[in-house]
């Protein structure tokens, strides 16, 4: 497979770019299901992705990162807000138009224990995705998979063999092997290391990091661990209850966060390194229900600064310090 | 698990580290004897608890040493919660058998625990079943049910696992102020390396069975011994550390019904020689306080 240089050099329009997406579900309530409540999973959220580049989305449970990476592959579609892939309205492209931008966006679940079929041969497993959506013939595609299957560095015996004949790091290689046949241009991965051992998680990013310079390939990265984010992405957006309250370059946003949840949640992450500077923000209380999501800021019951205006007026994102940040402060 | 062994100070907080399969937990079963029958056993070694031999107790009072002395948390809360009963109910069960609490004073204490752990209303939380919680909630309700005692020792087997961060900060927290409050020991299993910097005083790396690196925090992440911990503090991602490609450890962990002789890591070690396949290295001290089972720390006869 040759690089493709044209996705860096499309400068101009953005890869991808979300505009004030917003999704909601309506779930039923009370003993018998009668009365309705419409939880606003996805809130006017809006980001972009560069083409080669990876946006790491962050946040607990609950905050969104799952409903907009399932609006991003086009398996939800968004109440309101628009998505755009290299400048085209995606939901304006008809049918035909809807199939080819699910070629370019593929996915990397976290579970490859659970997303490949245990009664398939690896072979059949990459090259499913050809057989519908290429012209390739029988050779063509086994051509193909053994591409596939070297640049994930996996060995060309592979193909014959099942998926329980690998270990959970080979087989997440199968399913980047997968996501690859068609070459698409961005991969949405959802905590693709966190099933693995902690000893094979550094060979899976690695491979992540290559074939994106290989193949020019963007990444939405989804991930609990920060640090694993903050190493792979070269934006990152931070989620809380369905909004983004601050976006902006990796390094700004994990080493000098502004907004006071991701100063806690950057807080709360652990570092390895004994003496890394550590701010003392531990969060009381929990996330409250997206069933009712506090008025104003969503964050201010839990906001060790949150003043009276937070509960009434939802804040915007704002230019502070080199990222966005949604919060009465600045 | 092969000839692990170590010893824990009164309210010290050792780290137990480990891939899956590394036996992390089967570490802490044999510490209560909780090994599953007939598949592993426990052939030999000793277990002694305030001086003290476990394996010499009679399965009685094993079970009350389980309820008073040595206390459990592990991963998912409700493999702890019954989740047909009340909170109420399953709090007041070990109190009455091992405290002889019954009626008003029972709920009173199962009250005051709740609280204790920082739990919101404790009353009305007595009547909820666990399904109505959060993660994070009943987790807390296992930690309460866990100082009842107060322990003497309390296991935690990758306790926040489960949570999210900022819960999990909350939660390691409290669990550290609970520590302070009651002294008890703590043995904390995690394969996060960072949890284990913020939480233990010490810390025991485990592969394959075996500890192979065991020392005090500090000296253990700035001056790692064993390949094996060095390349797995150089595998994780760092903050602010932009580094292009990470140091990935080579292979796999090994199949422990097929382990290599001699040394476990071996097979993917940088620094193998010609030794390591074929004799397990001893346990050296580079500094006192400090262990690892390494050739390379072994000096040369």
């Amino acid at each position: 497979m040759s690089p493709r240089p044209d996705a860096i050099a499309r400068n101009g329009t953005p890869l991808l770019e979300a505009r004030e997406l917003t999704k909601h579900f309506a779930v039923r309530r009370g003993a018998l299901g009668w009365s309705t409540a419409v939880v606003r999973a996805v809130d006017n959220v809006s980001f972009t992705i560069e083409a080669g580049t990876t946006l790491g989305l962050v946040g607990e449970s609950g905050c969104g990162k799952t409903t907009t990476s399932r609006l991003i592959l086009g398996l939800e579609r968004p109440t309101t807000g628009v998505i755009r892939f290299e400048g085209r309205d995606v939901h304006a492209l008809g049918r035909a138009g809807e199939r080819e931008y699910r070629r370019f966006v593929q996915a990397v679940f976290q579970d490859p224990y659970a997303s490949l079929d245990p009664r398939m041969r690896v072979g059949a497993i990459v090259a499913e995705p050809l057989v519908i959506n290429s012209d390739l013939g029988a050779a063509g595609r086994r051509r193909r998979v053994a591409e596939l299957l070297e640049l994930v560095g996996l060995p060309d015996r592979a193909t014959t063999l099942y998926p329980h004949e690998f270990s959970g790091g080979q087989r997440q290689r199968i399913a980047i092997a997968r996501a690859l046949a068609l070459s698409p241009r961005l991969i949405v991965l959802d905590e693709p290391v966190s099933a693995l051992d902690v000893s094979i998680r550094a060979q899976v990013l690695n491979l992540l990091t290559d074939l994106q310079k290989r193949l020019g390939v963007s990444y939405l990265f989804i991930a609990h661990d920060l640090a694993a984010v903050g190493h792979m992405s070269h934006t990152i957006a931070v989620m809380y209850l369905g909004r983004i309250v601050e976006v902006g370059e990796a390094d700004a946003v994990a080493l000098q966060p502004q907004h006071p949840y991701t100063r806690a949640l950057f807080a709360a992450a652990m570092p390895l390194d004994l003496d890394a500077p550590r701010e003392a923000i531990t969060l009381t209380g929990e996330v409250p229900s997206p069933l009712t999501p506090p008025p104003g800021c969503r964050f201010h019951p839990r906001c060790p600064f949150a003043m009276d205006r937070c509960a009434v007026e939802v804040p915007a994102l704002r230019t502070e310090a080199g990222r966005l940040v949604a919060c009465h402060l600045y | 698990m092969d000839g692990v062994s170590f010893a824990l100070g009164e309210g010290e907080t050792l780290g137990l580290v480990g891939e899956s399969g590394s036996g992390k937990s089967m570490t802490c079963l044999s510490i209560v004897r909780l090994v599953p029958r007939p598949a592993a056993r426990i052939v030999g070694g000793a277990i002694g608890l305030d001086g003290e031999d476990l394996l010499v107790k009679s399965d009685s009072e094993m079970q009350r040493i389980r309820g008073r002395k040595v206390a459990m948390i592990l991963q998912d809360p409700m493999s702890s919660l019954n989740p047909v009963f009340s909170i109420g109910m399953q709090m007041r069960e070990p109190l009455a058998m091992y405290h002889g609490l019954r009626g008003a004073s029972a709920v009173g204490r199962a009250a005051a625990l709740l609280r204790s752990v920082r739990i919101p209303s404790p009353e009305a939380r007595l009547r909820a079943f666990p399904h109505q919680l959060s993660g994070g909630m009943r987790q807390r309700v296992v930690g309460a049910m866990a100082i009842a005692g107060p322990p003497r020792l309390l296991i935690a087997d990758e306790p926040t696992t489960s949570l999210d961060l900022t819960i999990q900060a909350q939660y390691l927290g409290l669990l550290k102020e609970l520590q302070a409050q009651h002294r008890f020991s703590m043995i904390f299993v995690t394969h996060n390396l960072g949890i284990v910097a913020r939480t233990c005083d010490r810390v025991a790396v485990m592969y394959a069975g075996r500890i192979v690196e065991m020392g005090p925090v500090r000296r253990l992440f700035t001056a790692p011994a064993h390949p094996y911990t060095r390349a797995l503090l150089a595998s994780i991602p760092r903050f602010g550390a932009r580094r292009e490609t990470l140091t990935a450890i080579a292979g796999q962990p090994p199949d422990l019904a097929r382990l290599p002789g001699g040394c476990a890591f071996a097979p993917r070690c940088p620094d193998v020689m010609d030794r390591c396949r074929t004799e397990a290295p001893p346990e050296t001290a580079t500094v006192a306080g400090h262990t690892t089972r390494c050739w390379l720390h072994v000096p040369a006869a």
